[in-house]
């Protein structure tokens, strides 16, 4: 397939506009200088993949990656940079003075998979008939066949809030447990 | 659309994410990497679960589970990120040198 065949598909133009973006944004979220500017590009790469997922008619996990991403991951990103206090204007300290092998490292890791998936899939065609995955059948095979993975993950979740709330409390001193037995 | 050009951009946002991991000093930057390398994976599995159309929408269902793990994760993370902070008054993990030697 060359590449003026693939460009005639008018879907391809969607996907290369958004993952443009996403690439953008991603590249951005490595090397932004500023905290916030980072946690606010991670945004931009999450919704143009929710954008992809669109593209893919898979509705539902699109917009569960919107929900629980956009609205809550990067809350709490942002929560965590606001009360760690971390410097949130330009700062050079925020990464480390070595680049060069990390950026070696990292081309070597995307050559390697990119040529890997070209290999294995070639121009193998995705089969998108247009209409989106019904929820329904995403439901049924949440709870039919995969109900113990389902189970298990909702377990993590109970876990990760339980052990969150642990690790994050803090431990009253000696004196403010006399205080709070005394009364 | 062909299923390379998912692979393709997925592999390069996976690359971004090992950069960043590598090069970012604060825990919080070092945990959006992360996040992005999961994303990756996600892209990875609707491209695959589009290819292959399984009648379970298996693909669909492996990105909503590593979507709530990364939500576990996240949470963890930013709680051990609290927790340090609390003891070393910094998020830049230089600092933490304790268990080096």
């Amino acid at each position: 397939m060359t590449f003026t065949d693939w460009i005639a598909e008018p879907v391809n133009w969607a996907f290369l506009a958004i993952g443009l973006a996403v690439l953008f944004s991603g590249f951005r979220v490595v090397t932004a200088k500023n905290l916030v500017h980072s946690a606010l590009y991670l945004v931009g790469a999450l919704a143009g993949s929710a954008g992809l997922f669109l593209l893919l008619s898979a509705e539902f996990v699109a917009w569960v990656l919107v929900f629980v991403y956009i609205g809550a991951v990067v809350v709490l990103f942002l929560f965590g940079i606001m009360i760690t206090r971390a410097p949130t204007g330009l700062d050079e300290s925020l990464d480390s003075r070595h680049k060069f092998w990390p950026a070696l490292l990292s081309i070597g890791v995307f050559v390697s998979m990119a040529w890997a998936s070209v290999d294995a899939f070639g121009s193998r065609e995705v089969l998108v008939t247009g209409d989106a995955t019904a929820t329904e059948l995403l439901g049924e095979s949440l709870l039919g066949r995969f109900v113990i993975p389902f189970e298990v993950v909702s377990f993590v979740l109970l876990a990760a809030l339980i052990g969150g709330i642990t690790i994050a409390r803090r431990d009253l001193t000696p004196v403010e447990e006399e205080e709070r037995a005394s009364v | 659309m062909i299923v390379t050009q998912f692979l393709v951009l997925g592999a390069a946002l996976f690359s971004f994410g090992v950069y960043g991991l590598l090069v970012r000093k604060n825990i919080v930057l070092i945990l959006l990497s992360l996040e992005l390398m999961l994303n990756a994976v996600n892209i990875n599995l609707i491209a695959f679960e589009s290819m292959l159309n399984t009648p379970e929408a298996i693909g669909q269902v492996f990105a909503i589970f590593v979507i709530t793990v990364a939500a576990a994760e996240v949470g963890i993370g930013l709680a051990i990120v609290l927790l340090i902070f609390r003891n070393r008054r910094s998020a830049n993990v230089d600092d933490l040198n304790l268990m080096r030697w």
